[in-house]
This record gives C-alpha cells, structure tokens and sequence, in this order.
C-alpha cells in the first residue's frame, strides 16, 4: 500500500515538470509532435529507471555519513557521482540501444545522448538523496512514478501543441510564449491533485 | 573595450537571452523564484560557475581532445558547482537559505546554459572574452529570474527580500502566485513582451 500511494504521488501530486520544472529545455524543444515526445518519454522512464536505483546504492552505501568509513562523510561528492553514473548509463543505454534495435535508436537520434544532461534526470537522483527513502524498492518506484509523469506531462503537451497549430495566437505569443501559458494551465490542473492524501 | 566585447557582454542581456529567446536552463529557473532572495543566491551562483568554468575550459580547449570534451566540461562544471555549494553550505546557517535549494544548486551542472556557452563559446575564444561571455549570459539569466521573483514575492507574499510592502496596505496575499503554474504563465508574459518590442524574433 506504501509503495502505491508512493507510485501515484510521485506521477501526479510530485510531478517533475508541473511541480519542480525538472527537464523543462527538453520538455519544451520536443514537445512538438507526439510520436517524437513520447519516444523521448519512453527513454526518460528507462534511464531513470536504471540511474535512480544505482545513484540510491551508491548514496547509502559509499557516500552518506559512516557508510564506507567510520567518519567519514562523503556527502559533497554526490554531484559529481551521480552525473558520472547518469553519463555512464546513458551511454551504455546508447549503445545497447544501437545494437539490439536500430529503429528506435534512429528514431530516437540525438535525444538519447542528450537525456544526460536532462534534469529530470540529476534531479531524480537529488531529490532521492532528500527524501530518505528506506530500501531500494521505494527508490525503484518512485523512479518509476516520476518518469511515467514526465512521460505523460510531455506526450500531453506535444498533443496540446499539435492542435494550436490551428489555432490563431496573437503574433508575439506565438510558440514559446503560449508554449509556457500552456504549460502553466496544464501545471494548475494539476494542482488538483494536490489535495489527494494518499 | 572594442565592440566586439561589447556585444558579447549586452547580447545575453536582451537581444539573446538565455531564457526568453534562446530557451536554456529553464529548468532550475523556476522553482527558486518564489523568494527574491532565493532568486539572488540562484543568480549570483550560476553567474560564477558559469563564469569560471568557461574561464577554465577556454584556457584548456587546445587540450581537449574533441571526442570526450563532455566527459570534461560535465567535471570542471560539477566541480565548480560542488565548490559554490559548500560556500553556500557554510552560510546556510547565517543567511537563513533555504535547504530546497541545494537541489537547485546541484542542477546547475545539468543547466543548459552552463554546458550551452561552453560548447558555443568557450571552446573557440581566447579566455577573456570567454569568462565575459559567461558571466554575460548567467547576468541574463539572473535578470529574468529577478523579474519573475519580484513578481512572484511582491504578489504571492507581500514583501520583498522578507520586508513587508503590501501587507501593511491591508493586501491579502494571493497562493496561487506562490504555486509553480504562476511561474510559467509569468514567463510566458515576459516573453510576449519582449517580442512585442523585438518583432524579428517572432516565429511564423
């Protein structure tokens, strides 16, 4: 029951883009079609995924205070080890993609080696370290919800986007502008969520 | 100073601003808005890392070979991004900085900004012009997060860096400008003004 209310926070009530802006420079450059959005969607979920339980391993049992020596905190190098783990993986994943299933690394093209500089990415990982999680199931689930809400907040923009193609935007607000209207209407729907105790 | 530098230090500003025209580093932008304060901290510190690192990687782009430069450019950021968080760290303390704001810190290696001016600047100009550039395009940043957070505290709390303004007028303050949609929709406000004045940026 935990790791469910944990699941649906993390994909509604914490969301990475509607409630900490987290992979905000992408969310908005591919967010123009939803095949592409939900390709890069799909790589997002994989790669936090595999970087989150790692970063959560390395940050119990080799950084946090006394866990590798008596003593010795080890805290201040979790930047630079998370982005080396996420770096890592994400060109692992690059080239596991390439090899097993060159339609989707076509398809995918430069997204993929970009996903690791991909906030919602380092942001998973930091705020993993904040929240304390208890075990490594908790921090494989929330890994899950928050890629699934990334997911689903960019595949929803990319639809929205599509159709304001048609629509006639006053000149100035056209792209980027109405872009982050849109966002932040779609932010306060929501907020209802909000209210959820789960 | 020749022109040159002058245009690389006022272009960030305005004309090719980070967020509003170039759409880089949004991501950590947002979420440190509610407070000027926050805002202050966040704008002075990527106004140094993004500063230094391009310094430093200017000084070293003979050396790097091109094919793991990013593998460079992510240690030389992160490494000054750890340096500003343990300065910040030691004054959390006395300055009352708010703890949510280490993540925010930490992103800064991820901020595109960061990586952007490094890649696009750094990595073909001797140093000088470089570190301008960098401190240029993290003051352009720093502006448009200023400008949100004013906003965001005047109306959202009534005061400004913590001094009440409008509360003592009687002014309730209003939650919804505390709550990160608010942000968004400031931002796109901010850009619509801009292209109104600047008509060439305008897309078809």
């Amino acid at each position: 029951m935990e790791y469910l209310s944990l699941f649906v926070k993390s994909i509604f009530v914490d969301n990475m883009i509607f409630a900490y802006f987290l992979g905000m420079c992408s969310f908005l450059a591919v967010s123009k079609n939803v095949k592409t959005a939900a390709g890069l969607g799909l790589a997002v979920i994989f790669v936090l995924l595999v970087t989150l339980p790692i970063n959560y391993l390395l940050n119990t049992y080799v950084l946090a205070p006394d866990a590798l020596i008596k003593g010795v905190d080890l805290s201040f190098l979790s930047f630079i080890v998370f982005i080396a783990v996420i770096a890592a993986i994400v060109q692992v994943v690059e080239m596991v993609v390439e090899k097993f299933s060159p339609e989707l690394y076509s398809s995918l093209g430069i997204f993929l080696p970009l996903i690791a500089v991909n906030c919602a990415i380092l942001g998973g990982s930091l705020f993993m370290q904040q929240k304390d999680f208890m075990n490594i199931g908790e921090a494989c689930v929330y890994s899950l919800g928050s890629g699934l809400g990334w997911f689903l907040a960019i595949v929803s923009l990319a639809a929205i986007r599509e159709k304001m193609a048609y629509s006639n935007v006053p000149g100035a607000l056209k792209g980027l502008g109405i872009t982050f209207i849109t966002v932040g209407l779609m932010g306060m729907a929501f907020m209802t969520f909000m209210g959820i105790s789960l | 100073m020749d022109a040159k530098l002058k245009e690389t230090i006022l272009n960030p500003i305005f004309k090719g601003n980070p967020i509003t025209v170039l759409v880089l580093g949004i991501c950590s932008s947002l979420a440190v808005t509610v407070t000027m304060k926050g805002a202050l901290v966040m704008t002075l510190s990527v106004i140094v890392v993004c500063g230094i690192s391009s310094l430093i990687l200017s000084l070293l782009r003979n050396t790097i070979p091109g094919r793991v430069r990013i593998i460079v450019q992510l240690v030389v950021v992160a490494m000054m991004v750890i340096l500003v968080d343990q300065v910040l760290k030691s004054f959390e303390a006395t300055y009352a900085i708010d703890k949510q704001l280490s993540v925010y810190i930490g992103l800064i290696i991820t901020n595109c900004i960061v990586m952007g001016r490094i890649e696009a600047f750094a990595l073909g100009n001797k140093p000088w012009p470089s570190f301008l550039d960098g401190v240029a395009n993290g003051a352009g940043y720093g502006i448009i997060l200023i400008i949100v957070a004013f906003f965001r505290e005047l109306l959202g709390s009534g005061t400004l860096f913590g001094f009440d303004i409008l509360n003592r007028f009687g002014y309730i303050p209003n939650n919804l400008v505390i709550l990160p949609p608010f942000a968004l929709i400031l931002l796109g406000c901010i850009v619509w003004v801009q292209r109104s004045i600047q008509k060439d940026l305008q897309e078809k």
